[in-house]
């Protein structure tokens, strides 16, 4: 998102140019759809502003052994990355296209790209990318946030709260008296944990995203993140399920029996589809938010090229209006869908440890 | 790093994270966290119990005080009512008795008054028998003499006579 708040503060010659430095600069024409995404999939580089790009290290796992080094080696004179890498312990050489690393040959013939797994033709690429530091970041944030406030209640006892740990605590019973109580019953003390983990995680790699200069993280509207976060719903789900849950499954009680057959497979599909619902629905929604703010900008520039300048001046009253209105809007969309991922959650597992009636 | 298809370094690293964050907030923050919101609702719903207990005796007392404030008050009519009757009846038994006696008293004096009548008409029945008895004797003894004699000697005798 910081590239959002560049255009708003710089002045449109420079955001030309960086729009001029995504798509390599072999034209002058302005791609709105290659900018967007550029900015919405995850990086190898932190980029504040034009100019000013922080290289994170690229590790590597290939079959000729582990790779760690800068993505700074791919830039060249230009911070373009179209140089290549040859590494001295493992004799790989690696080159960078389009958002992917992968190991060419001397001609500069891809050999191996990544993948989950290690082969001739694949490698596994652990990078910290823009996103694995977002997490990180996050995840310092959260430990931080939640180790200060509990030493605050550890001081202050049954006081009254104050500062951050009366912020946090309006969170944390919200989370516990809206979502887990209602949703999970009497049980519902041992998801807590989880519960208050997945919520902060998920509103905090939001928020994160919505702060400008950070070089426009997009954490939980990465796939790979949200995937994992259902994942661990989904396990958590499956282990803390009781008899009746499975039994509902494998035969609905009340279900005549040449019902069966068809309903078992329909009950597999919901079992399996809640997690995936839970983890399009994040990243689905944060991507979304972050392509039509990105796409409110773009308009500037697509007028510009197309109509002048004077009239992307007038254009970009209205695309900052909107864009100003939409950051609003993401920021109650941040937490909407904390809520709603962690509600969903609670609801998942208050079926699992759910009492035959 | 395509859009939908989600990457192996970014869920292995997604994976330790929240695992690591998950582990350590659990032990570290939750755990206290939660308890000390736990004990602090137990507190104040003491309080509030105690606070509530401690109502229900206050009024409970009240009621006891009020009802020994009526039993005291019905007390007090009930001995002023009996002291009222008491000093009436004695009152009345003091008139009965001053008319008894001064009723007595009357009657006796009636009755000395009435011997004491009885007595001087004896005396003057006497009294007035003697004196008849002289009168003759005295009328007889001048009759004997003098006829006229006779005349001045009662005329005396009747003139003698003091009737008191």
């Amino acid at each position: 998102m910081s590239i959002v708040f560049a255009l708003f503060s710089l002045t449109l010659p420079v955001v030309a140019s960086e729009a001029d430095t995504t798509h390599s600069g072999d034209t002058e024409e302005f791609k709105a759809g290659e900018l967007i995404m550029h900015h919405v999939l995850d990086a190898h580089e932190i980029h504040i502003a034009d100019g000013l790009s922080f290289p994170l290290p690229i590790m590597v796992y290939t079959q000729n052994g582990f790779d760690v080094f800068s993505f700074g080696n791919f830039w060249d004179d230009h911070h373009h990355p179209s140089k290549t890498y040859k590494s001295e312990s493992t004799g790989n050489i690696y080159a960078y296209d389009h958002g992917h690393v992968s190991i060419v040959d001397e001609a500069g013939e891809e050999i191996a790209h990544s993948g989950w797994g290690v082969s001739d033709a694949s490698f596994m690429d652990l990078s910290i990318t823009k996103n694995v530091f977002g997490i990180f970041m996050a995840v310092a944030l959260m430990l931080w946030i939640f180790i200060s406030t509990a030493r605050a209640y550890a001081k202050k006892g049954i006081a009254a709260p104050s500062g951050l740990q009366s912020m946090m605590e309006v969170l944390i019973l919200f989370v516990r008296d809206e979502v887990a109580k209602p949703s999970i019953g009497k049980k519902y003390e041992r998801f807590m944990p989880f519960l208050l983990t997945i919520f902060f995680f998920i509103c905090i790699g939001n928020l994160l995203g919505l702060i400008p200069f950070l070089g426009g993280l997009n954490i939980t509207g990465n796939i790979a993140v949200t995937a994992t976060l259902a994942f661990f719903t989904f396990m958590l789900t499956s282990i803390s399920a009781n008899r009746g849950y499975w039994l509902h499954i494998i035969a609905p009680p009340g279900v005549p029996w040449w019902l069966l057959p068809i309903m078992l497979p329909i009950e597999l599909i919901g079992l399996f589809n809640k997690p995936i619902v839970l983890c399009l629905r994040l990243f689905a929604n944060i991507t979304a938010g972050h392509i039509i703010i990105l796409s409110f900008t773009c308009l500037i520039f697509i007028f510009n090229q197309s109509s002048g300048a004077g009239v992307a001046y007038g254009v970009s009253v209205g695309s900052v209006l909107f864009s100003i209105f939409m950051m609003c809007l993401e920021l109650l969309v941040a937490f909407l869908q904390a809520y709603v991922f962690t509600l969903l959650s609670a609801l998942y597992f208050g079926q699992a440890v759910e009492e035959a009636h | 790093m395509d859009l939908v298809t989600p990457g192996f370094g970014l869920v292995v690293w997604m994976t330790i994270s929240f695992l690591v964050v998950f582990f350590l907030l659990a032990k570290f923050a939750w755990k206290p966290i939660l308890k000390s919101l736990k004990e602090r609702e137990e507190t104040i719903e003491d309080a509030l119990e105690a606070a509530e207990k401690a109502k229900k005796e206050m009024r409970q007392l009240k009621e006891s005080n009020e009802a020994m404030l009526n039993q005291a008050r019905e007390e007090r009519d009930l001995l002023l009512k009996e002291a009222r009757e008491s000093k009436n009846q004695v009152i009345a038994e003091a008139k009965n008795k001053a008319k008894e006696e001064a009723d007595k008293i009357l009657a006796s004096a009636r009755d000395e008054i009435k011997n004491e009548k009885a007595k001087a008409i004896e005396e003057l029945k006497n009294q007035v028998a003697a004196i008849s008895f002289e009168i003759a004797e005295k009328v007889l003894a001048e009759k004997l003499s003098d006829a006229d004699k006779q005349k001045e000697s009662v005329t005396n005798a009747i003139n003698e006579i003091n009737f008191n």
